[in-house]
């Protein structure tokens, strides 16, 4: 097992625009995002020996398009916390020598769709024989299947889902570069329009377009980059089901359950040391699951947590301080911009600044429920 | 027969004996041999040993409803509202599906409602295991 703060974020960067930018296909933005976080980093495509991004054929497509000769890829597609297991698996590999210096790219037509994969019904695969038939539409129908289940056996109202997309909003108006910055209030949310019940519209994640990417060296060569390095302590990773119908408990993910302690161990810290916390937020109901799957709650308790306002501005426990993918922005694969804000909080150049962080969780998921990875980062290293 | 629009199946080799159940009125599951537990979706053996030591039997139909959601947008094959619902079968298995002969409102749709399986033709080939509101509860 790697050591606590072996590997180091170097490079960070996310693309020039996000949002709304027709001007960039998908492996643009890729591009631009990775060349972004090789300014941010001093380096060159010919420094880079190391390639992951999402598959498949993604590696090809952007090393020849970058002019970058990988000694070592990953094109791990497992939805959109693809990019935690691209970390702790780059940080495996260049532990293991395979490499040096690792670019994980990122890049989303989402709303464009300019160049983007096609994502083709698959009638002979489980979730086109048994849950395609039934009619649904795209993640709001999918991703809050299990949520009725969820909030009678936990008690949680309509209200306390609302509240999560009330305080991202509250740290998204610190956000410049956030899509939505106009504070909300629970009787907004509940108004807004009903898109597959119980989930409103303010509760369904956003759907643009960007990128981005994070460059990864070892420890011992990260003080020599212009960055404040941020190591990473621990990470983990799981998968589930593809198909959300048949994840073992419809109130708790397995894949999180397997991440997320896995990391926390990994890295050799407790709950109460995390001062920032980034749970991947398609939908409303995400932050919850997060927060008592990773243990930072108990089982039922993590809508009083939000509703108690720990994490809000100023509260103890700061999540999704970047707005999330509820109000921030949402490509379609938005793990690689809850990493972007975790390193950013790390170096101290958030936007909503986490004062005297030292070390930050990052949590996301992939698909619908199907997947998980996770990462402790910290500026210190251990 | 179904509203035209709806995302058809296509049967493989591993499923094939469930879609010819459906065809013929019979909810197929199938029992691992070393536990006597209940599994879907259909597989050539067990998800809780590993053995192939699998047999196919048929279901009483009798479920509850466990959990979902109420769709507002136009999708092929649906009329809006429509509940996309996941139930818990009396052997445990879940499964997704529809549900028919009731109100598609939160109203309506009581989480553990009793279910009974409805067959409904997609077409000549293919039959959906859908769920209406069970008889005793009505």
């Amino acid at each position: 097992m790697l050591k606590p703060g072996q590997i180091a974020v170097v490079g960070a960067a996310e693309s020039t625009k996000i949002g709304v930018v027709p001007e960039l296909s998908q492996i643009g933005l890729h591009a631009d995002a990775a060349l972004n976080a090789m300014a941010d980093a001093k380096l060159k495509p010919t420094d880079i020996d190391g390639l992951a991004c999402v598959g498949p054929m993604m590696p090809q497509q952007v090393a020849h398009y970058l002019g970058i000769i990988p000694k070592w890829v990953d094109g791990t597609g497992v939805g959109g916390c693809s990019f935690m297991l691209h970390v702790r698996h780059a940080a495996a590999a260049i532990a293991a020598g395979y490499c040096t210096t690792v670019l994980i790219t990122h890049g989303e037509s989402g709303k464009s769709r300019v160049g983007a994969t096609p994502r083709p019904p698959e009638p002979e695969s489980l979730a086109g024989q048994f849950e395609m038939p039934y009619g649904p539409f795209g993640p709001p129908t999918l991703f809050p299947i299990p949520v009725l289940r969820y909030m009678k056996e936990r008690g949680v109202t309509d209200e306390d889902l609302a509240t999560v997309a009330v305080v991202q909003r509250e740290w998204a108006g610190k956000n410049p570069r956030a899509m939505y910055r106009d504070p909300i209030t629970v009787a907004d949310v509940l108004n807004s329009r009903m898109i597959a019940y119980p989930m409103r519209i303010l509760e369904c994640c956003l759907v643009t377009d960007g990128g981005g990417a994070l460059i990864l060296t070892s420890a011992d060569r990260a003080k020599d980059f212009p960055q404040k390095p941020v190591y990473i302590l621990g990470t983990g990773e799981s998968v589930e089901s593809t198909m959300v119908s048949q994840m073992e408990d419809f109130t708790s993910s397995r894949a999180f359950r397997v991440a997320g302690p896995t990391a926390i161990q990994a890295a050799g810290i407790s709950h109460a040391d995390v001062d920032h916390l980034m749970i991947y937020d398609a939908f409303a109901h995400l932050p919850l699951y997060g927060l008592e799957d990773l243990g930072f709650c108990e089982r039922g308790e993590a809508a009083g947590f939000i509703r108690e306002r720990n994490t809000a501005p100023g509260g103890k426990l700061p999540l999704n301080t970047n707005g999330g993918g509820l109000s921030y922005t949402h490509t379609g694969m938005y793990g690689m911009f809850a990493l972007q804000e975790s390193v950013r909080q790390m170096r101290g150049t958030a936007p909503a600044q986490v004062e005297g962080a030292e070390i930050g969780v990052c949590h996301g998921v992939g698909g619908m429920f199907s997947a998980s990875g996770t990462v402790v980062f910290s500026n210190q290293r251990p | 027969m179904l509203a035209p629009g709806r995302a058809k199946p296509k049967p493989t080799p591993e499923t094939r004996h469930f879609w010819d159940g459906t065809k013929g009125g019979k909810l197929l599951l199938q029992r691992c041999g070393d536990t006597g537990r209940a599994f879907f979706p259909p597989r050539p053996f067990s998800p809780y040993t590993g053995s192939r030591n699998v047999s196919v039997f048929e279901a009483s139909g009798r479920a509850k409803l466990y959990s979902y959601v109420i769709h507002n947008r136009p999708v092929p094959g649906f009329t809006p509202p429509y509940a996309i619902a996941v139930v818990e079968l009396e052997e445990g298995p879940r499964m997704m599906t529809n549900i028919v002969g009731c109100e598609q409102t939160p109203e309506a749709l009581v989480l553990d409602m009793p279910l009974q399986v409805a067959f409904e033709p997609l077409d000549e080939e293919i039959t959906l295991p859908l769920f209406r509101p069970a008889k005793e509860s009505a």
